[in-house]
């Protein structure tokens, strides 16, 4: 690509776009919106192709110094290319999703979107600790107002929620880059990325960047926020704030946490664990007894979420790779389950499960549909969501066998609540006149769901496309973290005794 | 040769005072019908002033050069940049104004005059390099404000408003004084000069402490920090809104240069004794000016709480009692004018068919859609206030806190940021007010081209493109902020 600032043009392109449609009406708005979102998803395929996996760690960087105290760099390795990847891919559907379903303020509201695009592509590609920070707090500003502008009923107060909530996490980890960029005297992150924080200073600062992220994750006991603001947002609103925002706190962590501070990560890889494990169960116990549509996915990814930090945490590399695999699945399979709510629900306009009820009849095509993403979500072989699944469990078995078993039931119970709700939905009686009427998928359905469910098979089938980028990544830190990781539970004694045996004792350890 | 080179350095004061004495006397035989007139021979002397200073702030004068007046008057780059930034205030104050004062047939000629006035106090105070220009400048600028709080005077909101000021004010004199006796008793002298000398020889008196927390507290009347800020939201409220505009911004870059260089400059060498009061009204300023303006209905009310709250912040800059912090209040402060005049001149705009001043919630519900571009502009604001990034009032939250982490002072960093999500609340109050209510459609009024003018040059300044001026901004900062001498 030459000296192409490609990442900038990424930038700037739904920026433009986002300005372009704040003064327009609402038919020129949503082709602005879609042309500007898919000329973005084209810049990401040029910008995947040109790639060079096995090259250099940071790529397609840029710097500028534009302003005082940091710089405008940019840049990018295999871990933020996947998930400026997922924010193109996701983002063309969010507009489509909001086609029909938003009237009022359509200009506005595709505005917020392409400003949303800009901020999230900002945060994975910033090289630069504060500009970082910018993207991702700025963030706020365009999500506060789609949940508060078009989203339910008690939209207010889930707005204010998820403001307050998350802010409140992120301004004690301001201090902490601060702190960081004062001790270090630099604020480019992969200078800091290989900087060694004095230990002691270690442990205050992952506890300040820890409140930021187990936030926007986010982690058990500081869920409460999502299932909030996932209920009232609009669907596409729902769709961007599972698929990408949640992935920010992921994202920090394996950008920030592990590789700045790898003796506090050791140190409180018990904390992490602890959580996530309560967070699978936990909520993978609320969400069975959910009677909202949205509120069961919410918490659904809460569970995810929790299988994502412990195989963050697991300080290995199938822990990490499981765990990116299980941002990029839970980003396409729960965007996807909430676009499969909002199809029903633009047609009923209630996410009550006890008001729909064997659909399958009238909406075959939908059921299908909704039941490839059900089984993505549970994990079933084949699809993306098995792939992350064992991945993360593989390497949480191999630091602790205890935390690997109690996640692991987890599948089960997501199994149990998923189909749980599609038997609710869409199979049994036909109860609900108005919902045996609902016409099945239209093609603007169609041309959103398939996508996404060909995406989801293809991450299921061969993932070695989306591990290749990452694995040189996944290895620089996994080798950054091997002088503080902790001792595994599992002590595994190298067998005497016949071939046969020597290749299971080799099969349990890897 | 002394005389001629001082009357060189206060050059920009002897602008103001010669054109408020000429204007005074065009107003006094013309009457008010030259009042537009003479508003504008005021921006002009205003204009004339910052012309006259900004070379020197450039340049970052310095050194004894710039000592006027055998050390009564510095006419440093400090004092400099804070002179910009009243004498742009000031004229900002003076462009809304008129058509405000017009429609309650109440503009008269002596406004101008009086805001010209009040500007000059003002930069006598920042220039002060001892006690006693402190306090003329200090008591020109009052008496001025005083006026101009009751300038409504049949409105009883508005003398109220000014008794109030009047009083308090008066009180805070009266400590001031009282502290600057003290001061002047426990250390033979009244130059910051010689302060400095006698504070630096030893262990710091009882009697010169009393003297210094007394200093203090006369200081944090003029700026509004707690526990000194009871008067802003009555008279923030009461005075007609071009004059809490002016009240909000250019007295509160004097006060705080003022307390600035009063802290540095006489106690640098003993930054331990008021850097604990100056933490405390800090945070207290940051947490009341928040908690209070929540429940609050009327916006002016609001925005003075707004005001102490933004306060606190400048005083972490101030505790840091660095280079570093003094240029982040210097920083805090210029992004901190922008805003307030900015929501000020948003606010004139509000007005109903009639013409009439609208300044509660009730009636700026919904503003979205009947007034996108406004409402717009507030919401730019209104985050940029409560620091959200990527607007310009995050960029001076980042630099108060990064002189503050800088000088060790992390619990302070800490505790501040995180009360500053209290604030936070009653900002998106405004945008949830404004963008997801029911219309109310009470906005209607013909909109002033001046303000809009006004309103669009903030919002620009504060949107992320300002990000491109920060270069230039901390620069400036650091050079005024090095002309002051620092001790230790």
């Amino acid at each position: 690509m030459g000296g192409f600032p490609i990442l900038s043009a990424m930038l700037l392109v739904p920026l433009v776009g986002a300005i372009a449609c704040l003064f327009s009406e609402a038919k020129t708005a949503r082709v602005i919106a879609l042309i500007a979102t898919l000329v973005d998803l084209a810049l990401g395929i040029v910008l995947w192709m040109n790639f060079d996996v096995g090259g250099a760690q940071w790529q397609f960087t840029e710097r500028a110094s534009l302003f005082a105290g940091f710089d405008y760099a940019l840049g990018i390795d295999g871990i933020a290319l996947m998930l400026i990847m997922l924010s193109v891919f996701l983002m063309p559907v969010c507009i489509g999703a909001s086609w029909d379903s938003i009237t009022k303020r359509v200009g506005e509201y595709m505005s917020a979107f392409l400003l949303m695009e800009v901020l999230m592509i900002g945060v994975f590609a910033a090289q630069d600790i504060l500009l970082f920070y910018i993207f991702f707090e700025a963030g706020l500003i365009p999500m506060y107002l789609i949940i508060g502008i078009w989203g339910g009923d008690n939209r207010i107060y889930a707005s204010y929620k998820f403001f307050l909530y998350t802010l409140l996490g992120s301004v004690v980890m301001l201090i902490a880059m601060l702190w960081m960029v004062i001790e270090a005297g630099t604020s480019s992150v992969p200078a800091l990325m290989v900087y060694d924080f004095p230990p002691e200073a270690q442990t205050w600062l992952w506890l300040a960047f820890f409140a930021s992220f187990a936030v926007k994750m986010p982690m058990w006991p500081v869920h409460t926020w999502l299932p909030d603001a996932h209920v009232q947002a609009p669907t596409a609103g729902s769709v961007i704030l599972a698929g990408v925002l949640l992935k920010l706190g992921g994202y920090g962590m394996i950008r920030f946490s592990l590789p700045m501070f790898p003796e506090a990560s050791a140190q409180f890889m018990w904390l992490v664990l602890g959580l996530s494990m309560v967070a699978v169960v936990v909520t993978s116990l609320i969400a069975l007894v959910q009677r909202d549509m949205k509120k069961l996915i919410a918490y659904s990814s809460v569970a995810h979420m929790g299988i994502v930090t412990a195989g963050l945490f697991a300080f290995n590399t199938q822990g990490l790779e499981g765990a990116m695999v299980m941002m990029l699945s839970h980003g396409l399979v729960s965007g996807a389950l909430f676009l499969c709510v909002g199809v029903i629900y633009d047609r009923l306009h209630t996410r009550e499960i006890s008001r729909y009820g064997g659909i399958a009849i009238n909406m075959p095509a939908y059921a299908a549909v909704f039941l490839f993403f059900t089984m993505a979500s549970i994990g079933l072989p084949g699809t993306s969501g098995f792939v992350a699944e064992f991945l993360s469990l593989a390497g949480v078995y191999q630091i602790s066998s205890w935390a690997a078993f109690v996640c692991t039931t987890g599948i089960i119970l997501g199994a149990a609540y998923m189909l749980y709700l599609y038997r609710r939905v869409a199979f049994g009686p036909q109860v609900n006149a108005d919902a045996a009427a609902m016409p099945d998928l239209s093609m603007r359905e169609y041309l959103l769901l398939v996508p996404i469910a060909l995406a989801a098979l293809w991450m299921g089938v061969y993932p070695e496309s989306f591990l290749a980028p990452m694995r040189q990544d996944i290895a620089v830190l996994d080798a950054r973290l091997s002088r503080a990781a902790p001792e595994s539970d599992a002590h595994f004694v190298m067998g005497e005794g016949t071939p046969a045996q020597e290749a299971h004792a080799e099969g349990e350890a890897h | 040769m002394e005389l001629s080179n001082s009357l060189g350095l206060v050059l920009p004061e002897l602008i103001l005072s010669l054109s408020g004495l000429i204007m005074l006397l065009f107003a006094a035989w013309g009457g008010d019908r030259l009042s537009s007139a003479i508003s504008i021979a005021c921006c002009v002397a205003l204009g004339a002033a910052f012309a006259l200073v900004a070379p020197s702030v450039c340049a970052g004068a310095s050194g004894p050069d710039t000592i006027a007046f055998f050390g009564q008057f510095r006419a440093d780059a400090y004092a400099g940049m804070a002179k910009l930034m009243i004498y742009a205030a000031s004229g900002a104050a003076l462009i809304v104004a008129p058509r405000y004062f017009d429609r309650l047939g109440e503009m008269r000629a002596e406004y101008p005059v009086l805001v010209l006035f009040a500007a000059l106090g003002m930069s006598i105070m920042v220039s002060a390099s001892d006690l006693l220009t402190l306090y003329i400048g200090l008591e020109l600028n009052s008496l001025s404000a005083y006026v101009l709080a009751s300038f409504l005077r049949t409105n009883e909101k508005s003398a109220e408003a000014g008794l109030k000021y009047f009083v308090l004010g008066a009180l805070a004199s009266g400590i001031l004084l009282f502290g600057m006796s003290l001061t002047y008793g426990f250390t033979g002298g009244t130059s910051f000069a010689a302060i400095q000398a006698a504070a630096a020889a030893g262990e710091m008196s009882t009697g010169m402490l009393f003297g210094l927390i007394f200093v203090l507290a006369g200081l944090a009347f003029k700026i509004s920090a707690v526990p000194f800020h009871m008067w802003t939201p009555d008279v923030y409220e009461g005075a007609p809104t071009p004059v809490t505009a002016f009240f909000a911004s250019a007295p509160k870059v004097a006060a705080v240069a003022l307390l600035g260089r009063v802290a540095v400059e006489a106690f640098g060498s003993q930054a331990d004794a008021w850097r604990q009061v100056v933490i405390f009204a800090a945070l207290a300023s940051i947490v009341v000016g928040a908690l209070g303006a929540i429940g609050q209905q009327n916006l002016k009310r609001l925005l003075a709480y707004s005001s102490i709250n933004n306060v606190g912040f400048l005083l972490i800059g101030l505790a840091a009692a660095t280079q570093a912090g003094l240029a982040a209040m210097l920083v805090y402060l210029a992004i901190y004018v922008v805003m307030t005049v900015g929501s000020f001149a948003a606010l004139l705009l509000l007005r109903d068919a009639e013409g009439n001043q609208l300044e509660t919630f009730a009636d700026i519900a919904g503003l979205s859609t009947t007034r996108p571009a406004l409402a717009w502009c507030l919401l730019l604001i209104m985050f940029s206030l409560a620091g959200i990034p990527p607007l310009m009032g995050f960029w001076g939250k980042l630099v108060v806190f990064w002189a503050a982490v800088e000088a060790d002072l992390l619990a302070l960093a800490v505790l501040g940021m995180a009360a500053s999500v209290i604030g936070a609340f009653y900002y998106l109050k405004f945008v949830k007010v404004m963008f997801f209510d029911e219309a109310a459609d009470r906005v209607t009024g013909e909109a002033d081209k001046a303000n809009w003018v006004l309103l669009a040059i903030c919002a620009v300044l504060i949107s992320p493109i300002g990000y491109l001026l920060t270069g230039w901004l901390v620069s400036i900062a650091n050079t005024a902020a090095g002309s002051l001498p620092l001790a230790g």
